[in-house]
């Protein structure tokens, strides 16, 4: 058994445990509909009383258990994973379980956000110990009932029993007696060979209603007596907003106000990234009457910075990487002396223009602002963040302010920073009531806070028996370049260089899924590749050798992944390919990266389908430790190849003037039906190590892997992003 | 403004809006009925999806005034209980990530079956071409529509 501290005192978890039933507030509840006594399908009757366990878990007398999940759900199925290992170690029927979002909560919650993979990887010990804590409460109530000891008790699937005797009772039926008894200071974990809901395939907790099409999303979220708003932003990063024709606007049907409003706070942090701090805002009783006075806004804009242009950017790009300032760097040995006296050299430069994020639900956010207090209840990747940034802007402190989370549709980086929240607390205060503040496609594509634009030069040495002698990338990007100094294939070549370089620009950039590693990923293992042809030697043979040297001699102080991890995907991924096996009219490619602490191996066959390469069948060799709900991580891994294979292929955002060309998906493409994958094979490295993120480290390969396939099928390699634009705007 | 009389999912409603208010906000904005999604508002993402007569129709473009007397039936109506087709195998294949754009996605399926009870993958990629995903789940669409097609 493995010990575990709780970390908390009995105190905490019951403070919270009354707030965490504000999850029901936002009208969402699953049990909302469902009256005691009733029997839903498959499961216990509903509860005609609930006993807070501990901040996680609720059972009612029916033994039915509640477990609120903690982080955000932005489509990485948290929502079903988290309070899945909440249920192992209280070792219930998982059939009896019902889930609801939690709301923002730090005195209990740790880590309550969605970004970096990381969810699972933060929370693992933490749900665990909630488990077996809830599960230790119960088997202390028990032993007081029937005057025995603790390790007189076995519990099981939500059933207490006495090992030497014949007395049993259920969760339901001793749950009331448990509320309150002490929590011990360190509670039994199972042995990972002793689960059996994690590593079992468990259908995502919202699928029925997603299907069904039940209110789920903040675009979806109503509040009697709210109104809706939008808001209109400057045409061109660079412009400020002076004055519009605000009579007009407030005198169009449906239209209650119109103003602009200020966000500007005080000591922003990194979620506070904001092209526009000053914005029109419009508040109205319908959506349709909110767009019909948006095209009725004359506004009178001022240009208060340079007006950017994508031709720009690439000169900044290309000078960046002649010159530009240095952020983060690393030298092993003497690359210079080691190209000169390499037997061949070779230099390729990759790039990638800036792309937008693309959430199928756009911007939203409910806020209601009274004199002392805000509540915001809407889709955000960082509940925490919002809190503190409203507290800023209302000057409030943060107790008074609360957050609840919706579904999200989509995230990808996007909603961790909070402006749209900020905007909908600003509009409530300035209106004077409840408001919905909803973006339109346009508003959400045109508002900034992109994917960077990247530019990378990778050069390689070879001896005259072609082992890599020397290896040096410098990469700049718009604000910061994309280079991982310490990652692969640092550790593995003896005279090695890495140069991260950043330039300006004032177009609004964050994180985009699996951030810089997207494209680094894509651009390093297409060079990898042309490497590997340059020394005769087979893609992933070649990738196996390098890792041998970081594992076996490594170079440097260090570096940041595990060579035999890395290693173990690929070599996974290379027998479930069949590898070197070759069908005709197909083509083949590799990649393998890792990134957010996992380590993810790709294989591509393409066809050419009258003459436009498509992707007919992928490989994936994943290594993210302990797979806690298999087909899930599976779906995760099969979403990332195909959004890597989108974005390399097809979406670019380019610039003239400040303005983005490109606000709807008419001009702006992203993958569709017909050009995704027939079928994406999923293999899990089987380890008992702890469990590390999927929401990003699927998508990196795909561009790589795409490329490589790519050049076997065209006979031409691909440099530039995207891959199926003749001429690629950044780059 | 203007009184419309609307056939929604078997029941009849009367809406008083501008005539040229898109059934989409009509169901969302007047009628609570929030499952239809806005995605892109120009008829490119296919989230919006309803059927009017049968035939999947993006509704953010297309004005209530238009849709006369014809049946419209939204992803609240396509079952009584969930248990459409499309519905139980998109649940089978555990399709969603995100979720969002699978009513949409769900919609334009159900409209391919009534048409064509053995869809081709073309056929599927023809049909689909205007539903967009972002989280990538295609693969498992054209699984769970060609295990819909033979329930």
């Amino acid at each position: 058994m493995t010990q575990i501290k709780t970390h908390y005192n009995r105190r905490s978890f019951l403070k919270v445990s009354a707030a965490a039933g504000g999850g029901m507030l936002i009208g969402f509840s699953w049990l909302a509909g469902c009256k005691p006594g009733v029997k839903p399908e498959e499961m216990v009757e509903v509860p005609n009383e609930w006993f807070e366990i501990n901040g996680y878990i609720k059972i009612g007398d029916t033994g039915m258990v509640t477990i609120y999940s903690p982080n955000p759900e932005i489509g990485q199925n948290v929502k079903t994973s988290m309070p899945m290992i909440v249920a192992e170690e209280l070792d219930v029927d998982w059939k009896n379980v019902v889930v609801e979002q939690a709301p923002l909560n730090t005195g209990l919650y740790q880590n309550q956000f969605a970004g970096g993979s990381l969810s699972i990887r933060l929370s693992w010990d933490a749900l665990r110990m909630a488990g077996a804590t809830g599960r230790r409460m119960l088997l202390e109530a028990a032993a007081k009932d029937w005057s025995l000891n603790v390790a007189d008790l076995t519990a099981n699937n939500g059933v207490i029993k006495e090992k030497n005797g014949k007395r049993s009772i259920t969760y339901g039926e001793i749950a009331s007696k448990a509320v309150g008894i002490e929590i011990p200071e360190e509670v039994k974990l199972k042995e990972i060979g002793e689960f059996n809901i994690i590593g079992t395939s468990k259908k995502n907790v919202d699928g029925k209603k997603i299907v069904t099409g039940e209110p789920l999303f903040g675009f979806d979220f109503h509040r009697d007596g709210m109104q809706l708003a939008m808001v209109v932003h400057p045409p061109a990063f660079g412009m400020k907003v002076k004055s519009f024709n605000e009579d007009r606007i407030k005198s169009m049907p449906g239209i209650k106000d119109a103003f602009i409003i200020d966000t500007t706070i005080n000591e922003p942090t990194w979620s506070d990234v904001n092209a526009f701090n000053q914005l029109i805002a419009i508040v109205g009783e319908t959506t349709w009457e909110l767009m019909q006075a948006k095209k009725a806004l004359n506004a009178d804009w001022e240009v208060v910075d340079e007006l950017e242009s994508s031709k720009m950017h690439l000169a900044r790009l290309e000078k960046a990487l002649e010159n530009g300032e240095v952020e983060e760097s690393r030298k092993d040995g003497d690359t210079d002396v080691a190209f000169k006296n390499a037997a061949k050299v070779i230099e390729r430069t990759y790039s990638s223009p800036f792309m937008a994020h693309s959430t199928m639900e756009p911007m939203n956010f409910f806020a209601n602002v009274t004199a002392d207090s805000a509540e915001l209840i809407g889709p955000t990747q960082t509940p925490e963040a919002l809190e503190g940034s409203v507290a800023k802007l209302l000057n409030m402190p943060l107790e008074n302010v609360t957050v609840n989370m919706t579904r999200m549709g989509g995230g990808f980086g996007r909603r961790l920073y909070v402006h749209f929240g900020v905007e909908a607390a600003a509009i409530s205060k300035k209106f004077g009531g409840p408001i919905k503040l909803i973006y339109s496609r346009e508003d959400d594509m045109g508002q900034g806070t992109y994917r960077p634009t990247y530019r990378s030069t990778y050069k390689a040495g070879l001896d005259e028996n072609n082992n890599l002698v020397a290896f040096s990338v410098k990469g700049a990007g718009l604000p910061g370049g994309p280079v991982f100094p310490n990652r692969f294939p640092a550790g593995a070549v003896e005279n090695y260089s890495a140069e991260k370089i950043k330039a300006k620009t004032n177009i609004s950039t964050g994180a985009w899924r699996a951030p810089r590693s997207h494209f680094t990923a894509g651009a390093e293992q297409a060079f990898i590749d042309e490497v590997a042809e340059l020394a005769g030697k087979d893609p992933i043979d070649f990738r196996l050798e390098l890792f041998d040297r970081a594992k076996n001699k490594p170079v440097g102080e260090k570096y940041d992944y595990d060579a035999e991890r890395y290693a173990g995907v690929l070599k996974l991924v290379k027998e479930k390919a069949n590898w070197g096996e070759s069908k005709t009219g197909v083509y083949r490619g590799v990649a393998a990266y890792f990134c957010h602490f996992s380590y993810v191996a790709e294989v591509f066959d393409i066809i050419m389908d009258n003459d436009q390469p498509k992707v007919q069948k992928v490989w994936c060799a994943v290594d993210c430790g302990i797979v806690v709900n298999p087909d899930a991580a599976n779906n995760m891994i099969q979403g990332g190849v195909v959004d890597g294979i989108g974005h390399a292929m097809y979406s670019q955002l380019t610039f003239d003037n400040g303005v983005p060309n490109e606000l709807n998906f008419d001009k702006y493409q992203l993958i569709r039906h017909s050009q995704a994958p027939q079928e994406i094979e999923v293999f899990f490295v089987e380890n008992e190590i702890a469990p590390t993120g999927l929401g990003e480290p699927g998508l990196p390969p795909a561009a790589g892997a795409l490329a490589n396939a790519m050049y076997k099928a065209t006979g031409k390699r691909y440099y530039h992003q995207p891959f199926m634009t003749n001429e690629p705007v950044v780059g | 403004m203007a009184t419309f009389n609307l056939k929604i999912n078997g029941n009849e409603h009367q809406v008083d809006v501008d005539p040229s208010t898109p059934i989409l906000w009509v169901l969302r904005d007047h009628l609570n009925l929030l499952g239809t999604k806005y995605g892109c508002g120009i008829s490119q993402c296919g989230s919006c999806t309803i059927h009017i007569d049968g035939i999947a129709t993006r509704s953010c473009l297309t004005p209530v005034s238009s849709v006369g007397n014809y049946n419209i039936t939204t992803i609240e109506g396509l079952s009584e209980n969930g248990d459409h087709p499309v519905q139980k195998a998109w649940l089978e294949h555990d399709v969603p990530q995100c979720g969002y754009c699978q009513a949409g996605q769900i919609m334009t399926a159900a409209a391919l079956l009534e048409n064509n009870s053995n869809p081709s993958d073309e056929d599927i990629d023809n049909a689909m071409h205007l539903n967009i995903c972002r989280c990538g789940t295609y693969v498992r669409i054209k699984q769970a529509i060609k295990t819909a097609a033979k329930l």
